[in-house]
């Protein structure tokens, strides 16, 4: 057990020397990936799900389809991420013949799972808007769909950047299980200079100074967003 | 050109309107008054479907709209409405809200014919006699462009032509409404809907709102009001109607229903209001 310093030395020597930083740009990658991609089908199924939610219910079809979309949500917001994944990969690829990748499996559920919760933001998000924006809509002409995507979503985002933008941090946070199915993400990564330099202090230590300044990013991407987004409050 | 044949709405096990019949012809302008909750606002919400009626028929331009069968959406292209709280598009500026509707109407016109035209050019591979395609006079460049020319003048007809691009929520009451009128103009609607239009504004916005509804009275649009301003539906109106409990009591042109009203209840309303 040599000092701090001499931790630091060996990690550095993992790092450059043995080609570390390679493992750990794949693993950022894989990391950002799965985070993103799965925001965007989450944000994608998030809406539709929050859009059957809203529709009034009057009919057959809106009842059937809010039936599933309960159940759907029940299903992912009721099991672990990780138990997901590994049905996902170990019993439903298999079982339907797939050929994918680890991260392409993860890409997939991370956006199945972020759908549900997404679904529940984009709800809240939706009845914050007054309904006389959609009767507008409406009046002048334009279909239910035409006026959810013109009016009343943009709005219902613009109201719920912040909550969005939590949700795409614990995103990030969670992608750290993948490696139950052989994606390489910062874990592996980290875990691989560790266990080959017989030396796991240093490099947790920046894995965890990365997730930091990942989500610090984030942050302020976000603020930035919601600064431009929030032109049409502002007096001109 | 409206035909409201026995019109009955009713929420849940609530009855609101009970069976209301009135003819619109073209260039009436019929002003709705009544006490609060009588169904005044449903009734207005019923001749457009926002509220879908359970009983009756709405007869338009021969179409009868309550029928759930049809495309409503075509219909209330040609019927503007006009809110009590404007219900301007808070994500949109103000020449964007007085445009969106007609680019979106004829964008979806042009792609209807290009896919059209798609079919025919398949079609004709095959056939010896080419058929010819359907004529295409504009692009989506020229539809924007008209319609934000179109658009500007209905602005600078209410003197807001330098509040284009802004956001709504930098608006007075009285500009918004005004905006709000003109993008149902924009439709170029057969009948306006007014729904209390002056009624979330403050005192001396609402001159500037009964101006814009008299100018469009004088040039011969159709429209129907509801309202509380008494003064306007004397000045302006060829025919008052007045509703309770779901029920038009009366219906006469201004002198005489202000003048001789004959109904108790109208007597007793006008008694209070006036
Ligand atoms: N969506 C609705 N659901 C249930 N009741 C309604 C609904 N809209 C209106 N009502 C009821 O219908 C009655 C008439 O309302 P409304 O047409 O708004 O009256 P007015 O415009 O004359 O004040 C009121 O008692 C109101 O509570
Ligand atoms: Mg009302």
């Amino acid at each position: 057990m040599g000092g701090f310093g001499a931790k630091v030395d060996k990690f550095i020597e993992m790092f450059i020397t043995y080609k570390g930083y390679v493992k750990v740009l794949e693993g950022l990658r894989n990391t950002l990936l799965i985070a993103v991609l799965g925001l965007l089908i989450g944000i994608v199924i998030g809406t539709l799900i929050a859009t059957v939610r809203v529709v009034p219910k009057y009919k057959r079809l809106p009842r059937v389809l809010n039936a599933i979309c309960s159940f759907y949500v029940a299903l992912f917001r009721g099991t672990p991420i990780v138990v997901q994944l590994l049905i996902a990969y170990y019993v439903l690829l298999p079982l339907f013949g797939g050929h994918m990748t680890g991260v392409e499996v993860a890409i997939l559920v991370f956006g199945l799972n972020s759908g549900a919760y997404a679904s529940e933001i984009m709800r809240g998000g939706i009845l914050s808007v007054d309904g006389g924006q959609l009767e507008a809509g409406r009046a002048v002409g334009l279909s239910f769909s035409t006026s959810m995507i013109k009016i009343v979503i943009p709005q219902a985002v613009k109201n719920i950047l912040p909550t969005l933008g939590n949700e795409f941090i614990a995103l990030i946070k969670d992608t750290s299980v993948v490696s139950f199915v052989g994606a390489t993400d910062l874990y592996v990564a980290f875990n691989y200079i560790g266990s080959n330099s017989y030396e796991f202090m240093v490099p947790y230590i920046v894995m965890a100074l990365i997730y930091i300044v990942l989500v610090l990013l984030i942050s302020l991407g976000i603020k930035l967003m919601e600064r431009s987004l929030r032109k049409s409050d502002r007096r001109h | 050109m409206i035909d409201v044949i026995d019109l009955e709405k009713h929420f849940g096990g609530k009855n609101v309107l009970n069976g209301i019949s009135v003819k619109i012809e073209k260039g009436d302008i019929m002003v709705v008054i009544g006490p609060s909750g009588s169904g005044k606002s449903t009734f207005l919400r019923c001749l457009n479907c926002m509220e879908d009626p359970t009983g009756g028929q709405i007869i338009f331009n021969g179409v009868d709209i309550a029928d759930p069968k049809v495309n409503i959406n075509i219909h209330r292209r040609r019927m503007g409405m006009v809110f009590q709280h404007f219900n301007l598009f808070n994500n949109k500026t103000v020449i964007e809200n007085i445009m969106l509707a007609p680019v979106y109407v004829e964008k979806q016109m042009l792609r209807s014919i290009k896919r059209t035209n798609f079919g025919i050019k398949v079609k004709n591979l095959f056939r010896k006699e080419k058929k010819p395609l359907l004529p295409i006079e504009t692009t989506q460049e020229k539809i924007k462009a008209d319609q934000h020319e179109a658009a500007m003048q209905l602005l600078k007809r209410i003197g807001l032509e330098d509040k284009a691009d802004v956001y709504p929520s930098t608006l007075s009451g009285g500009q918004k409404q005004r905006v709000a009128i003109v993008r149902a103009l924009a439709m170029n609607p057969e009948v306006i809907l007014f729904d209390e239009p002056t009624s979330a504004l403050d005192p001396e916005m609402v001159g500037e709102v009964l101006d814009l509804m008299k100018a469009l009275a004088k040039e011969g649009m159709t429209m129907i009001i509801v309202t509380h301003e008494m003064g306007f539906a004397r000045e302006v109106a060829n025919r008052v109607v007045f509703i309770d409990e779901g029920q038009i009591l009366e219906s006469a042109p201004p002198e005489e229903f202000f003048g001789n009203p004959k109904n108790p209840r109208l007597q007793d309303f006008l008694s209070k209001v006036l």
